[in-house]
């Protein structure tokens, strides 16, 4: 614009209708190129929306569509579905668990790479290439891993005396639970690393050189400046940790199909049960309005904490 | 923090360190791969070291060939869908001011406030409706609106990092503004494309759940299903050698890709963080 409104102009008036005819042609340019993606949100974001929200009012079957309202049924089943407060339990458990151990494992690789050197950029290579499997194929290739029948480690252990018989990976509830956390923490402690080494990398040298003038002792240069400095880092990770492990399905599905004794039955696969066992989608959809509430709700408590902390 | 290697202990302990969490990471990996060659009873690699998983995965269901295809193309059209609509998105939010665009942006990364799972039901619903069940065009659409947020996101920084000289001279030469975005913006913003075009792809690529419901057909469906159903073969006994096979047919593109890409993809991701 500014190059524009510096060219010499005659007549004033003549530059002013030209500039606000330009404008209107720019914001209808601008647009329209807006218009293929509203056109896809419109039709695949928001009408889903919609849509689930009449569902959950309706008795609506998976062969035979809407069949009557019947509000407040869906909800009300919902309270009493045997599987969901077990499920809302260890979703929350599994949740609290994984982001714990990711948050802090995420902060421990990128200390030890931060520097920069030919061995941290290979370090951060190896990290980073679980990352770029997809979580199926990684939960596949744990179901062979902590298998009793071709997995390593049960018989690494025997040979070192350590253990006797085969250790059951996936049969105990707590061993599922464990077993599946290292699965998610081995596949995305590397991009947890990453999110945290940007903040790392933000951080001011100055800072540190200071703290160190003062004598300050490495822990005291973690608690005081690098902890508060990441926290808009740790934030965006928490948020994107909480939010993905409260939606856990893939990895659960895949290892132990909510086995041992429905133990391992996570929010979203009571979804996926209602909906396509039940053959049942107006509760699949009342569920899904929950869960969706319970999210919204949840970041937005999050995006508000972490604007708050900024502010401090 | 204090750089952990200014003596001899130090540098020696982080080297030993460091190097013992690489091959804890890449352990898994390669356990993988041998697994998947390795003999091993009620598989079809019962004796000796040999790719008899491979074939088993090559024969199952309508053949590796046929689920590798549809893999592909659900993955393709995913990228395709997502360019289209993220570049001209991105280059709008960056370059034009007009009524709604703060709205609209807002409302495209209101998306990622929503969770995968709860619009599933009503998608599956809709593309029921329109035949798109059973059909990699359905779920290459599904994946590609989850795709948007990010990938909208991602290409209106770079082209906001462009500077405004280099379009400006064009459009005062009297170019159109697509063909400035065509010929000008395109090629300066080929990293962040890169990384929009890798994250569509390996989404596509990995997706589970969308597939898992949407495509019940045997014929359509793609790596990541086809491989969790191939588990229960004979007789109720698990083909662990074969699953393992499907991992290491599943993860190496992806795992190549990665590495092949990975100066744009860190780039391109760590540009994203540092503005937002």
């Amino acid at each position: 614009m500014a190059s524009i409104s510096t060219t010499p102009m005659t007549s004033r008036t003549t530059a002013a209708r030209w500039q606000v005819g330009f404008q209107l042609r720019r914001q209808l340019i601008g647009f329209a190129y807006t218009l293929p993606g509203l056109l896809f949100i419109v039709l695949l974001f928001v009408t889903p929306l919609v849509l689930v929200a009449r569902m959950s009012l309706s008795n609506w079957g998976l062969l035979t569509g809407d069949v009557a309202l019947n509000f407040p049924k869906n909800f009300v089943s919902i309270w009493k579905n045997q599987l969901f407060w077990p499920a809302v339990i260890f979703t929350v458990e599994y949740t609290i668990l994984v982001t714990v151990l990711l948050l802090g494992f995420g902060l421990g690789l990128a200390l030890l790479v931060q520097a920069q050197s030919r061995w941290t950029a290979v370090l951060r290579t190896v990290f980073l290439v679980p990352v770029s499997l997809g979580l199926a194929a990684a939960s596949l290739l744990a179901y062979g891993f902590f298998s009793p029948e071709i997995g390593p480690i049960g018989p690494s252990l025997e040979a070192l005396g350590m253990a006797h018989g085969a250790i059951q990976f996936l049969g105990t509830p707590l061993n599922a639970l464990l077993s599946t956390t290292f699965l998610v923490v081995w596949k995305y402690a590397g991009f947890y690393m990453l999110i945290l080494l940007v903040g790392l990398q933000g951080i001011s040298d100055d800072l540190f050189e200071a703290a160190a003038l003062d004598g300050a002792t490495a822990w005291q240069t973690f608690r005081r400046i690098t902890l508060p400095m990441l926290r808009p880092s740790l934030s965006l990770a928490t948020i994107l940790c909480v939010t993905g492990s409260l939606l856990a399905f893939d990895q659960f599905f895949i290892l132990t199909k909510g086995a041992p004794h429905n133990s391992t039955v996570t929010v979203v696969q009571v979804i996926y049960r209602e909906a396509f066992q039940r053959q049942n989608l107006g509760t699949a959809a009342a569920l899904s309005l929950i869960v969706l509430a319970v999210l919204v709700l949840l970041n937005a408590l999050q995006v508000h904490f972490l604007r708050g902390a900024d502010r401090d | 923090m204090a750089a952990p290697h200014t003596n001899t202990f130090g540098r020696t302990s982080y080297h030993v360190l460091t190097g013992g969490l690489a091959i804890i990471f890449l352990f898994p990996l390669a356990w993988s791969v041998l697994a998947s060659v390795s003999p091993q009873g009620s598989t079809a690699q019962r004796i000796g070291y040999g790719f008899g998983n491979y074939v088993s995965l090559y024969n199952f269901g309508p053949g590796l060939p046929t689920i590798a295809f549809n893999t592909v193309v659900l993955s393709l059209l995913t990228v395709a869908i997502t360019f289209v609509l993220s570049t001209l998105g991105g280059y709008a939010f960056a370059r034009f001011r007009f009524w709604g665009r703060d709205a609209l942006f807002l409302l495209t990364l209101s998306i990622l406030m929503v969770p995968y799972a709860s619009l599933l039901i009503p998608l599956y619903v809709m593309l029921n409706a329109f035949g798109l069940t059973n059909s990699v065009l359905g779920v290459a659409l599904v994946v590609a609106m989850f795709q948007l947020p990010f990938a909208t996101y991602m290409m209106r920084i770079s082209f906001e990092a462009i500077p405004r000289d280099l379009e400006e001279s064009a459009l005062i030469d009297g170019c159109g503004t697509f063909a400035v975005l065509w010929r000008i913006m395109l090629p300066a913003v080929r990293p962040g494309l890169v990384t929009v075009g890798l994250f569509a792809f390996l989404a596509a690529w990995n997706e589970f759940f969308a597939p898992l419901l949407m495509l019940t057909d045997p014929t359509k469906q793609t790596l990541p299903v086809a491989v969790a159903n191939l588990r229960q073969q004979t007789m109720g006994a698990i083909d662990y050698g074969a699953t393992e096979a499907g991992v290491v047919v599943m993860a190496l593109p992806c795992v190549i890709l990665f590495l092949l890409l990975q100066r744009y993809y860190v780039r391109g991701f760590m540009s994203g963080a540092v503005k937002g």
